[in-house]
């Protein structure tokens, strides 16, 4: 019977491994080849250049921006999400009404990135955008400014579109941590007199650690991206003057639009080993010792 | 469970998974002949009688209707062929495995958002030299070769290393859109040089309305006139010199003048504010509006704002001014490139049936058809002759002939995709006032230096 039993297994297993293997694992694999070649996309005459492209990588002003503006995004976008999502998921304790604020939140997460890249262009555009309109309202007009057309600016516009479809999922994520630490914990600390800060810093936090670490590598992962955002909202894409280059931008544009695949795939390659570098990094530094509920 | 993936596993899975590797590139090798049928005079090519034809065609702005028309003309010239007719968009994602495994349609548009890159195209070895199309009867007339019924600078458009690969179906235009009755009103009329066209700025700008908006978002298109006044000062050699990539050509006297003038736009505050932040429909649609008096754009501009132009706005293409007095061009001359380029591939099962079928397409019945249902400038000299235009088309029509052979275009934004991009950025500084001229020559020759110097890049002359 046991005998049987595997056979179901290795049955039930093996498609959707094989699926994965075809689809996922071999174009992976193609592309650490094709990293090594001057492969144009149409030829299907390659030549190794051994490792002509990465030494060309170090030297390419363009990716050498990206890496920045991405380097910058990683500081910046999982700080700043994490912060606001903890924030709102430890008010929204309590009452009916707080909670439904929750849903709100949440409801960046059900729209596409390309939608989201729509709204916030609109928000931003010069003359007749949200923002603009906002400040001229309360009287601010001296602080309109084309947003995504400077190039000091553009780079923090995009990341706070992309902080602002983040945020919801991580307040979910976060609120169902929070409630989930047991009520007896929570009371003991508040008649022992803490406050809601100490309450926070000493019990909440320690004791949603693990989500807050899931939360830092995800993010992590989507400020190394961030290509949809750039590519739809800003001047150029890329720009002005580049200012909001990430490395996805460069390496879409040198395969489709210049024709170097090889390239672009020496790019991805780099991008790939920077992701699982900054994962094992990630999750290594967030390390603490977890807390055993009973 | 002991089966975690181990780091030795690991790389065990990448060395196999290397080996899979040749996949994305490996292609079919069989060299078969294309048919070949016999060759009459109704039949130069000699395409077969009885094999099937594959069309694939960008359905983008213009539609596919004219090539479609094409089609339904081949069927009776060869009763026994199935003429299949695809109209698609992202061209290049659906053929590019096409053309590496060798197996690609007869005939292709490739344009569109998502096309191949001809330069890579050519310098594979993947396309039919066009040659022996040009040098056939053409249809309407066959005491006249194809080659002398097209636009001038269509052939050129399509010449790849002395070689014809591609061959342009819509002409384009480039210049500086206005309303006639926007201007009939005020009493504005559109100047000739560029040193008028400052002084109507200022004109119209008193008035409340904005000189001119452009479509900051793709600072490309405002090189558009850029580049044109420098080839008028420069003359077609200046032209030649920018696509050759001879040093120093960005920062010659009549591009340096060029971007002055444009830079001019900026200092004088004749730019709608907000512009460099607009995409191109949302600063159409304000010059649309009357927000703004000039917006510079090719001549799909009628086609694209159909939708939002108000009734009577009557909306002209109007010739990028004379630079300076002592200009090397003619007054009309006007910058011009054609799109929708079709080509037969070179692997093309039925690449014979494909050229007679391009034939065809270069026909004046199926151009017409085109300027009709695209409002658009087919490249077949003489198509729209006696047809009723609408305002924009008809000015694009009678632009195109008073230019005549003083017609320019450069060819770097196909051949150097990098130059374009370093270009589009510069611009896009100087009418915010970041860069001044002389920097903005700076650092464009210092990109095009660079593309000269990168041996990686196959090199075009002209």
């Amino acid at each position: 019977m046991r005998h049987g039993r595997y056979r179901f297994l290795a049955g039930a297993m093996l498609p959707p491994l094989l699926l994965y293997a075809v689809f996922v694992v071999s174009p992976y694999a193609q592309a650490f080849y094709l990293a090594f070649t001057d492969f144009n996309g149409v030829s299907s005459d390659v030549r190794l250049v051994g490792l002509d492209n990465f030494t060309r990588l170090w030297s390419d002003p363009l990716f050498l921006a990206a890496l920045r503006h991405n380097g910058l995004m990683l500081v910046v976008v999982p700080l700043v999400t994490i912060a606001l999502a903890l924030f709102f998921a430890a008010s929204t304790r309590g009452s009916r009404l707080l909670r439904a604020y929750r849903v709100l939140y949440f409801f960046p997460q059900l729209l596409s990135v390309a939608i989201i890249a729509v709204l916030w262009q609109f928000v931003y555009t010069p003359n007749s955008g949200l923002l603009n309109g906002l400040l001229d309202a309360i009287g601010l007009s001296t602080l309109e400014r084309s947003w995504l057309a400077e190039p000091r600016l553009a780079l923090w516009c995009v990341m706070a579109a992309l902080i602002w479809s983040a945020v919801g999922f991580y307040v979910v994520l976060f609120a169902a941590a929070i409630e989930s630490i047991p009520a007896d914990i929570t009371e003991a600390a508040l008649i022992d007199g803490a406050g809601p800060v100490t309450l926070f810093r000493r019990i909440t936090l320690p004791l949603v650690w693990d989500s807050v670490q899931v939360a830092f590598v995800y993010l992590g992962i989507v400020a190394l991206d961030g290509f949809a955002l750039v590519q739809i909202m800003t001047v150029g894409p890329g720009g002005p003057d580049n200012s909001t280059e990430v490395m996805g931008l460069s390496l879409y544009r040198n395969a489709f639009t210049y024709g170097r695949y090889g390239y672009a795939s020496a790019m991805g390659v780099a991008l790939f080993f920077l992701t699982l570098t900054l994962v094992l990094l990630m999750l290594r530094v967030t390390r603490r010792e977890r807390v055993e509920m009973a | 469970m002991h089966t975690h993936p181990t780091r030795r596993t690991l790389l065990l899975g990448a060395v196999a998974a290397t080996a899979l590797g040749a996949c994305a590139t490996s292609g079919a090798d069989d060299d078969s002949e294309a048919a070949k049928g016999e060759t009459t005079a109704d039949n130069p090519f000699g395409a077969p009688a009885d094999a099937p034809l594959e069309v694939v065609v960008f359905k983008g702005g213009y539609g596919d209707q004219y090539a479609v028309e094409a089609g339904t003309l081949y069927k009776p010239r060869f009763p026994k062929a199935d003429v299949d007719h695809k109209g698609i968009q992202r061209v290049g994602e659906v053929l590019q495995p096409r053309f590496i495994s060798d197996d690609p349609p007869d005939v292709v548009d490739n344009s569109g958002a998502g096309r191949l890159d001809l330069v890579t195209l050519v310098s594979s070895g993947k396309l039919t030299d066009l040659t022996e199309l040009l040098d056939a009867p053409s249809l309407d007339d066959p005491s006249k070769k194809v080659r002398d019924t097209l636009m001038p600078g269509v052939v050129e458009d399509g010449t790849f290393d002395g070689k014809v690969f591609v061959l342009n179906y819509s002409s384009v235009l480039w210049g500086i859109w206005y309303s006639r009755s926007l201007f009939a009103r005020n009493g504005w009329t559109y100047p000739t040089t560029w040193a008028e066209m400052l002084t109507l700025g200022d004109e119209i700008k008193k008035t409340g309305v904005a000189p001119w908006t452009w479509q900051g978002k793709f600072p490309e298109y405002m090189n558009d006139p850029l580049v044109s006044l420098a080839a008028k000062a420069g003359g077609h050699e200046l032209v030649r010199s920018v696509d050759n990539l001879e040093p120093g050509v960005w920062r010659s006297p009549s591009m340096l003048a060029a971007a002055g003038a444009i830079h001019q736009l900026a200092v004088r505050g004749h730019i709608m504010p907000g512009s460099e932040a607009l995409s191109h429909t949302e600063a159409q649609n304000a010059w649309s509006k009357g927000q703004a008096a000039f917006i510079p754009c090719g001549s799909w501009l009628e086609g694209e704002q159909q939708q939002v132009t108000p009734a009577g706005f009557d909306m002209v293409l109007g010739t990028v001014p004379a630079l300076t007095g002592a200009d090397k061009l003619p007054a009309g001359a006007v910058m011009a490139a054609s799109s929708e380029s079709f080509l037969v591939p070179a692997k093309a099962g039925n690449a014979r049936g494909g050229l007679e079928y391009l034939r065809i397409l270069f026909s004046r019945k199926v151009a017409r058809g085109f300027a009709q249902n695209s409002r658009a400038l087919p490249v077949v000299t003489g198509a729209t002759d006696g047809l009723t235009l609408t305002s924009g088309l008809a000015s694009t029509a009678q632009t195109a002939e008073a230019a005549g052979a003083s017609m320019f275009g450069y060819r770097f934004r196909t051949w150097y995709p990098p130059l374009a991009k370093a270009l589009d950025d510069a611009t896009g500084e100087l009418l915010t006032k970041r860069t001044t001229p002389e920097k903005w020559a700076e650092r464009v020759q210092k990109a095009a230096d660079a593309v000269a110097a990168d041996s990686s890049v196959t090199k075009q002359k002209r």
